[in-house]
């Protein structure tokens, strides 16, 4: 009989960090205690906390294991699993402000968690994504069988509708409207169901948590579409850097069709339904959705004007809707509780919760859900930890290429779709990248504006000329040859592309400069005017210098210099020659004394 | 899958299995599992609680956990019920036996032992 389970982090960032390798020393460590009919381990998806990989829970007692090795494993299995006592050195029990428990504490008690609110992530890290039987303990399924044996179609557009579920790919258009739009036409029009799981915002996790951690909740919720628009086919666009994402999903597909919740008369009804996997190749543009529908048509991902839009005129020509992944994850649980109570949790006009990638300058990288409207101060400081080495927090990046920055002062801004888009940022995906003191924002412009000009596919012209000109401009800025007017140029370019550009990916590519101009005006200034960048980061208008009171004249220096910019007497003070320096900052990594500076 | 019940079967089947994961439930069973506890017999008293507990469809109120040494060795093995509300009542010199009239008296009926607490040994 079971009495243990061991709960074991199989998602990505724990598998990188050798998560696989301790499931395995653990299965066989209990084997050899003779614990194997007592203890089982279970490899579950993300618990969300990735920087304290790998991450292992022991239930019944909850205990928190962070930063586990193989080495650990003997005396997890001795101490804990045989004697009752949990290994103290490996409890995580920081319960936010710098607290720490005496001895360990639920999840819900850290302060990671307990100002979260998991619901499209409620399964991960709780059940195995590749046991089918452990999702349908957790109800799985259930929301599908009760619309297919109790509800209209109407009926089930009409909840999502009510719930107020919005769409968490970006936009955040209703979804209840998207499937309304699909729903009509002729009655036998052939219908197609998508699922958008190309996340491509670098430092975005979301979606493929889910897909590693809770696979079946986006296959159920996409039957449960495919019912109330009346299609009977669905696809899932993943990216092929995916690969655990894709292997859990093929899976719970194949699982899914075994147990008769794919394929023909579905619950004993007429309904049937099936799924097929299509890889992308990993362009940017294939997550715009009419791009996305030319990927899996076998086309080259391109864009196409809109309207007609995918709901009256989409894959292969049909209606179809496309959601993406995390807001299919929402589906099963509003059709279970209600539209009120999905209505109930979050602001006034963005419903439910929203899930977050943290990354950047921040204590506690890893994936957290909060409710709509939680301040950004909350899920930056008690949740993420705070800033690393005391450092100044300066902004957070939401939306990644398509986003805008939230500067220090505006902190405190409700994190929903209205509130971010008000102060010229937007929710976007879900990527939230956290920026410190040591951050210059017009090196992170030009990063993010790189990534859309490598990505831009090409098709019109706003985006293939325009993001180019104005990456042109920035790289001016940051080698210290610009000129006055550049920031001006820099908004006129912006304007006309947001205005003609032909996708999202357009559209939206200008919003990171905008949002630097508009917070951090005086730092373009600063590069433009005083050819200084203030927070040190742009290499070329760096200057290095050496301090004469700390030389003591070895020539280490002058003997790495890759240029022969430094010159000097032996043990008396070197001297670098500004006009051969190429700023690579040998010298400052060679020099033992701290004798060369940065500025 | 043909219909709803058939689903509820194996929801059913599999919750007792997994309801583990969901942390403490109202009841709290502790087993004393350090060396002098596992020396005088603890394991077999923990996995015949686990398995009642289990056989009588007690496990999303009842959470069978262990801990280390309590401190009473020679009265090990030594057993603590943790209800909400409640004193704690230790159970002590335990054995598989003992374990199932636990369960079936004080878990189920909620009515403690008297005979097997630490007052009257």
């Amino acid at each position: 009989m079971i009495r243990t389970h061991v709960l074991v982090c199989g998602g990505t960032g724990c598998t990188s960090s050798d998560s696989p390798a301790i499931r395995a020393a653990m299965e066989k460590e209990i084997e050899a205690r003779g614990l194997a009919e007592e203890v089982k381990v279970v490899q579950t998806g993300c618990f969300g906390l990735c920087a304290l990989g790998p991450i292992m829970i022991i239930y019944p007692d909850g205990t928190f294991y962070s930063r586990v090795t193989v080495a650990d494993v003997p005396e997890i299995v001795e101490e804990h699993l045989l004697k009752g006592r949990p290994v103290q050195r490996l409890v995580y029990n920081d319960t936010g402000d710098g607290q720490k428990a005496e001895g360990p504490v639920s999840l819900n008690e850290t302060g990671f968690y307990k100002k979260q609110l998991r619901l499209a992530l409620r399964n991960c890290g709780v059940i195995n994504p590749e046991v089918i039987d452990e999702y349908i303990a957790m109800d799985g399924y259930a929301a599908l069988g009760k619309v297919l044996t109790e509800m209209t179609p109407k009926e089930v557009i009409d909840l999502v509708l009510a719930s107020g579920l919005r769409g968490r790919g970006g936009a955040g258009f209703p979804t209840g409207r998207k499937w309304l739009f699909a729903a009509g036409g002729e009655p036998g029009t052939k219908k197609y169901v998508v699922c958008n799981a190309d996340e491509g915002d670098p430092g975005a996790f979301m979606d493929r948590s889910v897909l590693e951690g809770d696979p079946h909740a986006v296959i159920e919720a996409m039957a449960i579409a495919a019912y109330a628009i009346g299609a009977d086919e669905g696809y899932v666009y993943v990216r092929a850097e995916y690969p655990i994402a894709v292997k859990r999903l093929s899976i719970a597909i194949a699982q899914a069709r075994e147990y008769g919740l794919l394929g023909k008369n579905i619950f004993g009804t007429d309904f049937n339904f099936d799924i097929t996997i299509r890889l992308g190749a990993g362009a940017f543009v294939c997550g715009e959705e009419t791009a996305l529908l030319t990927s899996i048509e076998g086309n080259r991902g391109e864009p196409r004007p809109r309207p007609p839009f995918p709901a009256v005129k989409g894959l292969f020509g049909q209606p179809t809707i496309i959601n993406n992944v995390e807001t299919y994850a929402n589906i099963p649980q509003i059709i279970l509780k209600g539209a009120e109570w999905f209505s109930s949790i979050g602001s006034e006009k963005s419903k439910g919760t929203k899930v977050f990638a943290l990354g950047g300058k921040i204590n506690h990288t890893g994936l957290v859900e909060v409710p709509m409207g939680t301040p950004l101060s909350t899920i930056i400081y008690d949740i993420g930890g705070g800033i690393p080495n005391g450092k100044k927090f300066k902004a957070a990046q939401t939306g990644g290429p398509s986003g805008g920055c939230i500067p220090a002062s505006l902190i405190d801004t409700p994190v929903d779709y209205e509130s971010l888009t008000a102060i010229g940022s937007m929710m976007g995906s879900g990527g939230l990248i956290v920026m410190d003191e040591d951050n210059c924002m017009v090196d992170i412009a030009k990063f993010f504006l790189t990534f859309t000009v490598d990505e831009s596919c090409g098709k019109c012209t706003p985006c293939r000329e325009g993001t180019r000109r104005m990456l042109e401009i920035l790289e001016r800025i940051t080698d210290g040859r610009g000129e006055e007017g550049d920031i001006e140029r820099l908004e006129a370019l912006a304007k006309t592309i947001k205005a003609t550009a032909l996708c999202g990916l357009g559209q939206t590519a200008p919003n990171p400069v905008l949002s630097t101009i508009r917070y951090f005006r005086d730092e373009y200034e600063a590069h433009i005017r005083e050819k200084r960048c203030p927070a040190h980061v742009c290499q070329k208008l760096a200057r290095y210098e050496i301090d004469p009171e700390k030389c003591k004249g070895c020539s280490a220096c002058s003997r790495k210099c890759p240029v022969g910019a430094i010159s000097g007497q032996l043990k008396s003070p070197f001297v670098i020659d500004q006009t051969k320096c190429i700023k690579c900052g040998t010298c400052i990594d060679t020099c033992k004394f701290g004798a060369i500076s940065k500025n | 899958m043909k219909s709803l019940e058939e689903l509820a079967a194996i929801r059913d089947r599999m919750k007792n299995r997994v309801v583990l994961r969901e942390g403490s439930g109202e009841t709290r069973v502790v087993v004393g599992m350090a060396t002098c506890g596992i020396a005088a017999g603890a394991r077999p008293v923990l996995n015949a609680f686990v398995e009642q507990v289990a056989n009588e469809n007690l496990s999303d109120r009842v959470t069978v956990t262990q801990t280390g040494c309590i401190g009473i060795c020679q009265y090990e093995p030594v057993v603590e019920v943790f209800e909400a509300g409640k004193e704690k009542v230790t159970y002590v010199k335990m054995t598989a036996e003992k374990a199932k009239r636990v369960v079936e008296e004080h878990l189920k009926g909620g009515k403690p032992v008297a005979e097997y607490t630490i007052g009257n040994n």
